[in-house]
């Protein structure tokens, strides 16, 4: 069944796993991040194993990469530090983005070398290492974005960065730094990849921030969920069609690719459902994740009947949510498995909990559900 | 002391439009919408066929155009047609309408509630019960996000 852990009161805002699952990475809305290892006595068995304190301001985004075991973390201070273990500790270096707002989002590269951060100063700084000077070199992505970078994230080629931003736009940009990366081949996308090349530009044409934006295992389709409610995917293979669907849930603000065809996304309905993209080109809502069980309706005593009546109002006890979020949410990865067949994915929501969802023991326990 | 305490036209300057971060909306051409036949719907209307001028309203809305005339036309229209409705009917007709439709029609009943005349609240929050029973929260959302007011 889905695990729940509740990590105290405070909202999770971003979370991300290390490559073996054992440790989380996450930010309990604040300038810290929280690591916590997994086994041990306490509740659910996370243990909280450090605290990285280097950003003045709110923690806006926290990557983990899974090969090279180094941390990305970029805050409101318009800062990012790339974190390394070193003996069990936590090394922070600073990277200097040149940006004059808040970071808003950061992703590492597929390949690890380089890393993209989204920021409210209307730009995305894509970062790589110079070794002669052992130091994170910025550049920047500028034209034509005109307003908050909400999200970014990265082709499986390493080069072309999709980013959704507050002006109601998903665009392709093309991320290729000739320092570190060897020119890449011609995609769906385009040919030409100079650096900060605009490949594409999306829209569906109704209004809504656009909350995030992913490209699916393959990198020939991409997706993004905006405040409209709607979710969209174009398909570079298929002419760039754009399939949207405006649904009538509350907006989402996550999403994730499961399978090459099929998407969950999660919101302020607390609730994750699946879409999937069918081969007439359509999306289409398949199921909520979250069915929660009927309860049988408790006897209450009739003391505890007048003292509700009394304090509340009503005689009826539950202000529960019914599914297993009580709040927004705010974070959806992949657990176990990765975008182009997952078996686990993990969110975190404002109520403070991380769920990891089984998609095992939901086909089995939620009627009709087939994720493929 | 400064002589000139007494200066105060400086507090209405609105600095924001200095701040070259502001977001520009979009160059929307003017576009040459002209809104519902008004001839057209009059006659369905006097027809007996409701539904169908709703649909024509629905369908005909002057979005993209700057021409504030136009709009308040094009509410009136609507409005007439809406009222023409008998409050059993309204859920037949919001049943017949798809989702681009439903999305209009809560369009206009918000712009509706804006502008209140005798009585027309009531229709409206009847019109409002079924569209929000089809379109759900999202359709409501869209109201508020799309950049396209009607």
């Amino acid at each position: 069944m889905s695990q729940v852990h509740s990590f105290g009161i405070q909202p999770i805002s971003i979370h991300s796993f290390n490559e073996n699952h054992n440790q989380i990475a996450f930010s309990p809305n604040n300038d810290e991040v929280h690591i916590y290892k997994s086994g041990g006595q306490t509740s659910g068995g996370w243990e909280k194993e450090d605290v990285l304190m280097e950003h003045g301001q709110r923690v806006t985004g926290i990557d983990w990469a899974p090969k090279s075991n180094r941390i990305v973390t970029c805050g409101a201070d318009r800062n990012a530090y790339v974190w390394t273990l070193d003996s069990g500790k936590w090394k922070p270096t600073l990277v200097i983005l040149r940006i004059n707002r808040a970071a808003t989002c950061v992703r590492w590269s597929p390949m690890e070398n380089k890393f993209a951060v989204g920021s409210g100063a209307r730009l995305i700084s894509v970062c790589y290492f110079e070794q002669e000077n052992d130091w994170w070199v910025s550049k920047h992505i500028k034209k034509p974005i005109r307003s908050t970078v909400t999200s970014v994230d990265w082709h499986p080629n390493n080069c072309l960065i999709a980013s959704g931003s507050t002006d109601f736009k998903a665009r392709i940009f093309s991320g290729y730094i000739k320092e570190v990366d060897e020119k890449p081949e011609a995609t769906a996308w385009g040919k030409k990849m100079t650096f900060a090349n605009l490949m594409n530009e999306f829209s569906n044409g109704g209004g809504g921030w656009v909350h995030a934006v992913a490209f699916s295992a393959s990198g020939d389709k991409l997706a993004w969920v905006g405040h409209d409610s709607s979710v969209s995917v174009v398909d570079a293979q298929n002419n760039m069609s754009l399939a949207f669907v405006k649904t009538e849930f509350l907006p989402f603000i996550t999403f994730t690719w499961v399978t090459e065809n099929s998407l969950v996304v999660g919101g302020h309905d607390c609730c994750p459902l699946l879409f999937n993209y069918d081969d007439t080109g359509k999306v289409v809502f398949m199921n909520k994740l979250d069915i929660p069980k009927e309860t049988q309706t408790k006897e209450i005593s009739a003391m505890k009947r007048f003292q509700t009546l009394d304090k509340r109002a009503t005689t009826v006890e539950d202000s529960d949510l019914k599914t297993l979020h009580q709040n927004t949410i705010t974070d959806m990865t992949v657990h176990t498995g990765d975008r182009g067949s997952a078996q686990k994915i993990s969110t975190t929501g404002v109520d403070g909990q991380m769920i990891i969802w089984d998609f095992k023991s939901l086909e089995s326990s939620i009627q009709g559900l087939r994720i493929s | 002391m400064a002589v000139n305490t007494g200066a105060k036209q400086f507090r209405k300057v609105d600095v924001d439009q200095y701040n070259e971060d502001n977001y520009q909306e979009d160059v929307i051409e003017d576009g040459l919408d002209e809104g519902p036949n008004e001839n057209e719907v009059s006659s369905l209307l006097q027809a007996g066929k409701n539904v169908d001028a709703l649909k024509v309203v629905l369908k005909n809305a002057p979005l993209s155009t700057k021409n504030q005339n136009t709009k308040d036309k094009a509410l009136q229209l609507t409005m007439r047609v809406l009222t023409s409705f008998r409050s059993a009917e309204i859920e037949k007709a919001v049943n017949t309408l798809d989702k681009l439709e439903i999305d209009m029609l809560m369009k206009y009943l918000y712009r509706g509630f804006e502008v209140p005349a005798e009585g027309s609240s009531a229709v409206l929050l009847n019109w409002h019960e079924k569209a929000y029973a089809k379109g759900g929260l999202g359709c409501i959302v869209r109201v508020l996000t799309d950049r396209k007011h009607v």
